[in-house]
């Protein structure tokens, strides 16, 4: 697949239009690509982006499973995946001509923590484990937790070995780089130091300089004791203890799985939205992947608007709407006909390529008689003036949001110009079927810049053209 | 009218903006009132524009009628020292605990915990008398977690049964439950008319009811203007495309024939309304959906530059004029 390199298509003085475009088709049809990690700050649609890349990917041959963690309600049942059952189930209606499948699955993560105590202890020492109430407060609701447990799934499901594809989503959480961090907070908390000593003071016994700290530690786990109630501390003991005697170390793990990360077959895909937020999670997000040595595949910006009428500013749009709705003056033809004829003028001279094909025969075509004209009433034209005032306000609006858009954007590529980036229009509606993903997954791919380049929204200048200057 | 104000909702609804413009509002007319902040964030600080918040309460703003804003963020850490302090006299222990990383490792292991610390200070906060024997506040308004998480926050009582049955935690959760579950308190949850927000409000009410924490209004945030109207939306379906086109030429926008210029902004100025129109349906299909819950809703509009200081303001006068406070 061979496209234009925008380096060259675009004008040199455009510096801030983004470098690359991200090539979304080749990476999801590139066998070595074995994991697709979306991440992002909450509610820029990465579920969404994750899916529609997952539906992509399968309809264009490859075995796929998503890993959602905390889908829409419409969109889980979409892809029939509304019970949360913990393991992957095949999505049906999909397009298989191409051999390919599509597997979802949602993230149950009080399921996979205890399946992993299933799978690494004995039948008695696991139910000691999950009978522990400190060990089902941390399974239920520890923060951290679900980033850990996503990232514990996304293992469980590559060594399966059961997919070419495996795109994961992850958890809501306000920072993109809680993903990376939470399981080691959480996995060094487990092992840390506190914890250590609280487990086995004894072992402390003896070695020199440790007097003073196990003077501290009688007296802390004293007060701690006096505070949490010495039964938590002595679950929390012996969960600490049943763990690690089961599979050694929580650190370990989280060590373990962070290491598939860094794997080759794995890419980044940064999921934001045009907004100040998003771009700053996301600017931090690539920063942080870079210093991790984790492979960036690009920046998915998501819900961009763009304008099929982006040549006309916000400002005209909205002088227009202000004289559209000025109540119409006493000589209203002889204003109008004066009106009329300058604007003709201005217009032809502005694209006279445009006007060539025959003007009258098309305005004929349009149904737009001058009998029919003439039935018009002057209500009808009035209201239907309101309405194309309406009509330029709102599209002012979207003038005013794009540029807003832009200008984060570029603010984000000036600081990055090395990211690629796709752009994913916004769309009215939520996305809650194949269809809407599919569009989306067409919409990732296209490749077709939503917001215009800087240089390309300034008007031309001819704001003495304008009506209310010859009235 | 409540004199404890929690200020919830999904991540991305601008909670901590309504909570402010709330506790702006409530303090019109000479009233002093407390903005608490829960979770370290310092998004207060940020909003009024100035430096981070200490753990200790201060003024932050004047009110119109000469009101007062005070803002505390609560540092979990801060708190239970101070309650160390207060019950065990520890002294210079304290100190050692911290440093020790026990303070962390203690609110880390038993969340709870640390909700009863920043619920049972904001609680304090509310309960606390001058010499004259009034209210040091008249209101306190907590920018308080995330409507997923806000039932299990203020249900402290459960959440510490587990840990000491006796003691002062055990007594402070007792306090708190006290204020939180009485009229003293109303538990108001921010939304925006979209379906995931509307959806998490609907849910959350359904489990403060059921904790049976008292529940105050829903506030919809960000809400566009109303550009075109049902009737609008309902010509845009029907109107001849010409007749639009000579419209527009007549606001002086170019040719109305066919690839005239103002003959060529119809197509894409009509999918714009379009869209608007399938936007509209979803957003009173959302509305539809809060107004059965029954409960007092109001709308704040949506700053399309983004929020400021004098935004904050405007949000506190509308807020006022709606009666919320």
């Amino acid at each position: 697949m061979s496209r234009p390199d925008p380096a060259h298509t675009h004008d040199p003085a455009r510096h801030l239009s983004p470098a690359r475009v991200l090539d979304v088709d080749p990476l999801l049809a590139d066998p070595k690509t074995r994991i697709v990690v979306c991440c992002g700050s909450g509610g820029v649609g990465k579920t969404t982006t994750a899916a529609a890349l997952g539906l992509r990917a399968a309809e264009r041959g490859r075995k796929v499973v998503v890993l959602t963690i905390d889908p829409a309600r419409r969109l889980a049942q979409s892809m029939g995946i509304d019970s949360l059952d913990n393991t992957p189930r095949r999505v049906k209606g999909i397009d298989d001509s191409a051999g390919g499948e599509l597997h979802a699955m949602m993230l149950d993560m009080k399921r996979t923590f205890d399946e992993i105590v299933e799978a690494h202890a004995d039948p008695e020492r696991a139910a000691a484990i999950l009978g522990n109430p400190f060990y089902q407060s941390l399974s239920a609701g520890f923060a951290g937790t679900q980033e850990y447990m996503a990232m514990e799934k996304l293992g469980q499901l590559r060594a399966r070995d059961e997919w070419d594809l495996i795109v994961v989503d992850t958890p809501p959480s306000r920072s993109a780089l809680d993903f990376l961090d939470a399981p080691k907070r959480l996995g060094s908390f487990l092992d840390g130091r506190l914890i250590r000593l609280l487990t086995a003071p004894a072992k402390l016994g003896g070695r020199a300089g440790m007097k003073f700290l196990n003077v501290g530690m009688s007296m802390m786990t004293g007060t701690l004791g006096k505070l949490l109630g010495g039964q938590l501390l002595k679950d929390v003991q012996t969960f600490v203890s049943a763990m690690d005697t089961t599979f050694g170390g929580f650190r370990t793990r989280a060590d373990a799985t962070y290491k598939l990360l860094q794997a080759p077959g794995t890419a980044f895909l940064v999921v934001a939205a045009p907004e100040r937020d998003a771009l700053r999670e996301a600017a931090y997000f690539v920063e942080r992947l870079a210093a991790e040595d984790m492979p960036l595949a690009g920046l998915v910006l998501n819900r961009v608007h763009g304008s099929g009428a982006g040549r006309l500013s916000a400002e005209r749009a909205l002088a227009a709407a202000e004289n559209l709705e000025e109540p119409r003056i006493v000589d209203q033809e002889g204003g109008k006909a004066v009106l009329r004829n300058s604007l003709d003028t201005y217009d032809s001279s502005d694209s006279p390529a445009s006007e060539t094909p025959a003007p009258a025969a098309a305005e004929a075509s349009d149904g737009g008689s001058p009998a029919e004209d003439a039935e018009n009433t002057e209500n009808t034209e009035r209201s239907v003036d309101q309405l194309t005032a309406g009509l330029l306000r709102l599209h002012a609006e979207r003038m005013q949001l794009l540029s807003r858009e832009q200008r984060t954007r570029d603010r984000f590529t000036a600081l990055h110009p090395e990211v690629a980036v796709t752009e994913v229009g916004a769309l009215p509606g939520d996305v809650h079927d194949l269809a809407g993903l599919r569009d989306i997954g067409d919409r990732l791919a296209a490749n077709e810049r939503e917001l215009p380049d800087p240089a390309d929204d300034s008007e031309p200048p001819h704001a003495d053209s304008r009506p209310e200057a010859s009235a | 009218m409540s004199r404890l104000q929690v200020v919830s909702g999904k991540g991305g609804t601008g909670k901590t903006t309504v909570a402010a413009a709330l506790a702006l509002a409530l303090a019109t007319e000479g009233k002093r009132t407390l903005l608490v902040e829960v979770e370290g964030r310092q998004g207060i600080a940020q909003l009024f524009e100035t430096e981070a918040l200490p753990y200790e309460e201060r003024k932050i703003a004047v009110a119109p009628g000469g009101g007062e804003v005070y803002a505390l963020a609560i540092d979990p850490e801060l708190a239970l020292l101070d309650y160390l302090q207060m019950f065990y006299k520890l002294g210079g222990a304290g100190r050692a605990l911290k440093k020790l990383g026990a303070i962390d490792f203690a609110t880390t292991i038993a969340p709870g915990l640390r909700d009863v610390l920043l619920t049972g200070k904001a609680c304090e906060a509310v309960r606390r008398k001058d010499k004259s024997g009034r209210f040091a506040y008249d209101y306190v308004v907590m920018d308080a977690p995330p409507t997923g998480r806000i039932t299990r926050f203020l249900n402290v009582n459960d959440e510490v049964a587990g840990l000491a049955k006796i003691g002062p935690i055990h007594n402070q959760a007792q306090a708190v439950m006290r204020v939180l579950k009485s009229p003293e308190t109303a538990v108001h949850l921010v939304t925006l008319l979209e379906e995931m927000p509307v959806q998490e409000t609907v849910d959350g009410i359904a489990e403060l009811r059921s904790a049976r924490l008292p529940v105050g209004r829903i506030i919809v945030n960000m809400v566009r203007p109303e550009v075109l109207d049902a009737a609008d939306l309902e010509l845009v379906r029907t109107v001849p495309r010409s007749t639009v086109a000579r419209s527009l030429s007549s606001a002086g926008l170019g040719g109305a024939r066919r690839g005239g210029r103002a003959e060529r902004l119809v197509d894409p100025l009509l999918t714009q309304a379009e869209e608007y129109a399938e936007r509209y349906a979803l957003e009173h299909e959302q509305r539809a959906v809060l107004t059965e819950l029954g409960l007092p809703l109001h709308e704040l509009p949506l700053f399309a530059e983004g929020m400021d200081l004098a935004g904050l303001y405007e949000l506190a006068r509308e807020l006022r004029e709606q009666g919320v406070s």
